[in-house]
């Protein structure tokens, strides 16, 4: 087996993956390599067809596939290496040294090692399944996860089905109940556990609401049924505790069930190099830098928390690569150890990212970012250094389906009494 | 004109189906389903027991004995994964400890090893993740865990193999008993035309008794018991050990905790009698029995790691024992029904016995030919980096991942295809390499599984099912009906 030295290494050639790249080359770091499972470069933004993105980093509506090319365009003019088809299958720590060993392997160059300096973790994230959410009832052919429908039609030109129920009302979901509807299928409704959408509210006016296709909210699939393709679903209300409500059942015919339940980041390879996750966003506590506790490890992109919007991936991730640039400028080192500011959300806000800051790399202004776990309305989003308050911004609606932040100032935390080997915590709630 | 017509190639059809391979009989399996191991076989519990359960002297206790030590052997023969891991039948209250002395004896008994009662303290060490209500258990050594499907596939594998036919899509809609010169034979119609054979080998699970009645008047009644099960992540596999069966309590018969032999974690089965013997549906009374009666062996049961739940159709026949013999009114006619736990484990030694039965009513001479060994497909998951790369350097497919949960290659997946009784579904392929038995359920590799297999069989990936049937994935173009 061949063993070769890479500086840095990108594992996933999404849009997280190829904004890493760029970044990390734009800081003047020579030596990476993209390493991406598919057979192209950009992700799943090649099967999402449909335009809304960009709006932030571009200033223009782009569709995915032409979101990602801006992209690749600067990693090949950048003239960065990538490997395609390639995927990471082990990956671990060289005891004898600060280095990682990613263990890869595709058709042309087999089963190989990359020792590297640092890692980019960049793998994106999976869809919920139906065994994950427990829906009891037949396992016919017809059930699909939205991401997987939206593969068939937009990649393949193919029709999953022809009369369709949606359970969940995250944003793949509805664009989905858009798309599945424009190629000629019926869209009979969209189910939403939660009293509340999990998608963005322009998703809902422009997929669902243009169309005449129902979201009823608080409602779930209680059965399914076909013993070969799917026949049907029975959807019933869910009370608070979001258990069905007997007597509430409506069955709807049907051939194709799709699912869009939430989205789960791909840790696996993480967690195999030992890299502490939060259970919360079942992605990697990372610092200011987006590192991990691992040294040279960062994460960026679905595989740290799950976004909304390309837009911020890409300005993430370009953190993450301009950071591992850093540190392999650096020699490798942490220039401080214990970070001074343990970041505490609560109140209704769930996580952030970052959770820790070293005040000694904390840029001008540090970009924290979050989700809240219920609708709020006319409430404030209040930051406190231990017990004095940093700010206070006023927030119309805030929703668990639109990801919130507040920007954070250096300058204005050292004012607080933060400075290095201090020990603070910061607090980010609504009030 | 057959020697033997087995219907049925679940498990028992296909061990039956293998020991007749080593004699030499033209040999027919015909299935309805369109694949191998597509009924009770498929869904089980996958646990080879150690045989302390059964009543002494019944024909379930003999045939259990006898499959779990045939099992080892077998599984290094036909190349399929099984682990002795062990099993232990928890105790929860010390009133219930005759039951537990009960169950040693009867178990010593049957003859079973190394029983032996196990106290908590002890208990606590073996299984940190046991119930604060676990008292005692009764630990048998000789408990262990297999892949139902792989054992199911390597027994057909080998028995096509040495000889044997097999056909799908095949069903029994009538049998008729016929005489000529040489005796008693069977006309056996099917969906896919008449066969005719001497002897009739009923190993058709739930329709068992559907089938032996259309020969018999001595009727038969099988009935379709379900049992529903739930599987969890591999990141919890390692909770337990040992296959963790509970005591009957005041609450019922109990449910299981076990790592399978692929290194998830699996619960289940409720026991629930069912009219309709298609209805392998799951329900949300199962499923919440199954999570709460599992929370009586651990601590705590990782509900939140469900990749998928399952439930599957028991055979269980009034008598509560298996039915395996040549049916009283009905010569050359042999019934293997009646087949529920523990017919997994039973399964090599009911093929031993049903062969012996055969050879007694019609003998024939040993095949000269048979090899009773079957190498099974690579899997690059379990491989070590050597092994990896020599994989690679053979087949460069090897390298080209199609499932990423479970690590399953395209070198894997073609070799499904291709091998004898390939693939031909996307369950099929997923029961011979694991792909898409992983925590995304198939959400990723599915369309590239489907490409593979039309690829391969020369068909439109439209024409490609989940299992056989109208179990279609894509039913058009797009914009097609705009």
């Amino acid at each position: 087996m061949s063993e070769k030295n890479i500086d840095l290494v990108i594992i996933g050639g999404g849009p997280a993956g190829l904004a890493a790249a760029s970044a990390a080359r734009e800081a003047g770091l020579q030596d990476i390599l993209i390493l991406e499972r598919d057979n192209k470069l950009g992700g799943i933004l090649n099967q999402c067809i449909h335009n809304g993105f960009g709006l932030h980093t571009f200033k223009e509506e782009l569709t995915g596939p032409e979101y990602a090319h801006r992209y690749i365009e600067k990693v090949l003019e950048q003239d960065i290496p990538y490997a395609l088809n390639t995927m990471v299958v082990d990956i671990s720590k060289d005891p004898n040294s600060d280095d990682k060993l990613v263990m890869a392997m595709n058709k042309e160059d087999g089963l190989f090692t990359v020792r590297a300096k640092a890692v980019v973790l960049a793998m994106g994230c999976r869809e919920r399944s139906r065994g994950a959410l427990n829906i009891p009832g037949y396992r016919p052919a017809g059930i699909y996860s939205a991401g997987t429908a939206q593969h068939y039609v937009n990649i393949e030109g193919r029709m999953p089905g022809k009369e369709v129920v949606i359970l969940g009302s995250g944003d793949i979901g509805l664009i989905m109940a858009r798309r599945m509807t424009l190629e000629g299928a019926k869209v009979k409704v969209v189910a939403e556990l939660m009293p509340y959408s999990g998608g963005l509210k322009r998703n809902i006016v422009q997929c669902l609401d243009d169309f005449g296709i129902p979201l009823k909210l608080s409602h779930t699939v209680v059965d399914i049924k076909g013993k070969e393709r799917v026949e049907g679903v029975t959807i019933a209300e869910v009370g608070p505790d979001r258990k069905p409500i007997p007597g509430t059942e409506e069955f709807y015919s049907c051939d194709t069930l799709l699912l869009s339940c939430g989205l789960i980041p791909e840790n696996e390879l993480s967690r195999q190099l030992g890299v502490q996750m939060n259970p919360v966003t079942s992605g990697p506590s990372v610092d200011e830098r987006l590192q991990t506790n691992v040294p040279g490890v960062f994460a960026c992109g679905n595989v740290l928390h799950v976004h909304d919007l390309v837009d911020y991936v890409s300005g993430e991730a370009a953190m993450a690569g301009k950071n591992a640039a850093a540190y392999i400028a650096g020699g490798c080192k942490n220039s401080s150890e214990a970070p001074e500011v343990e970041i505490k959300t609560e109140g209704g806000v769930r996580y952030s990212v970052p959770s820790t800051i070293h005040m000694e790399d904390m840029p001008d202004t540090l970009t924290v970012r979050f989700r809240v776990g219920d609708v709020y309305r006319d409430k404030n989003l209040v930051v406190y250094v231990d017990d004095t308050q940093l700010s206070k911004m006023p927030k119309r609606v805030m929703a668990p389906g639109e990801m919130e932040q507040v920007i954070l100032v250096k300058k204005k935390l050292e004012e607080a009494g933060v400075t290095k080997g201090s020990k603070h915590s910061l607090r980010i709630t609504i009030e | 004109m057959l020697d033997v017509l087995i219907v049925g190639a679940g498990v028992t059809g296909c061990a039956v189906a293998r020991e007749l391979a080593k004699t030499k009989r033209t040999v027919k399996v015909v299935e309805r389903a369109s694949d191998v191991c597509e009924g009770t076989s498929k869904a089980n519990s996958g646990i080879v027991h150690s045989g302390y359960d059964a009543k002494p002297g019944t024909m379930k206790a003999k045939m259990n004995l006898e499959g779990n030590r045939m099992m080892e052997q077998l599984s290094k023969d036909l190349d399929f994964p099984y682990k002795k891991n062990g099993s232990l039948i928890l105790c929860f209250a010390e009133e219930d400890r005759p039951a537990l002395q009960e169950l040693l004896e009867r178990g010593e008994k049957n003859g079973v090893e190394g029983l032996r009662i196990v106290e908590r303290e002890e208990l606590i060490q073996m299984e940190p993740a046991l119930s604060d209500q676990v008292v005692a258990a009764l630990y048998a050594p000789t408990g262990g865990i297999v892949c139902p499907f792989g054992l199911t596939i390597a027994l057909a594998e080998n028995a096509a193999d040495n000889g044997v036919q097999f056909q799908f899509n095949t069903e029994v809609t009538k049998i008729e008993k016929a005489e000529d010169a040489q005796g008693t034979y069977y006309k056996v119609e099917t969906s896919k035309g008449l066969e005719e054979a001497r002897i009739v080998v009923n190993a058709a699970g739930v329709y068992a008794d559907k089938l032996h009645n259309m020969v018999s008047n001595k009727k038969m009644e099988i009935i379709a018991r379900k049992g529903e099960y739930m599987l969890m992540d591999k990141e919890v596999g390692g909770m337990v050990s040992r296959t963790l069966f509970q005591l009957p309590t005041k609450m019922g018969k109990g449910i299981l905790v076990t790592p399978t032999v692929h290194g998830n974690l699996l619960t289940g089965p409720t026991a629930t009698d069912v009219e309709d013997k298609e209805a392998v549906n799951t329900t949300q009374d199962g499923l919440g029995e199954v999570l709460a009666k599992a929370g009586l062996s651990v601590k705590q049961v990782p509900s939140r790691q469900v990749i998928t739940s399952f439930s599957g159709l028991r055979a269980h026949e009034v008598g509560n024992d298996f039915i395996i013999g040549e049916a009283e009114d009905a010569k050359g006619f042999i019934d293997v029904a009646g087949i529920e736990s523990p017919g997994l484990t039973s399964a090599p030694a009911i093929g031993v016995y049903v062969a012996e039965l055969i050879q007694g009513i019609a003998p024939a001479e040993a095949n000269p030919t048979f090899n009773g060994k079957r190498k099974g497909i690579p899997h690059m998951a379990d491989a070590t980096a050597e092994e990896r790369a020599a994989l690679i350097k053979e087949d460069p497919a090897y390298a080209q991942v199609v499932c990423r949960c479970e690590l399953v290659t395209e070198g894997e997946i073609v070799n499904s295809i291709r091998r004898t009784l390939g693939a031909t579904t996307l369950d099929g392929v997923k029961r011979r390499t694991r792909a898409g038995m992983g925590r995304c359920q198939a959400g990723f590799c599915s369309p590239k599984t489907v490409a593979i297999l039309a690829r391969e069989l020369g068909k439109d990936e439209a024409e490609i099912t989940k299992c056989g049937g109208d179990s279609i994935f894509l039913v058009g173009k797009d914009k097609e009906n705009v």
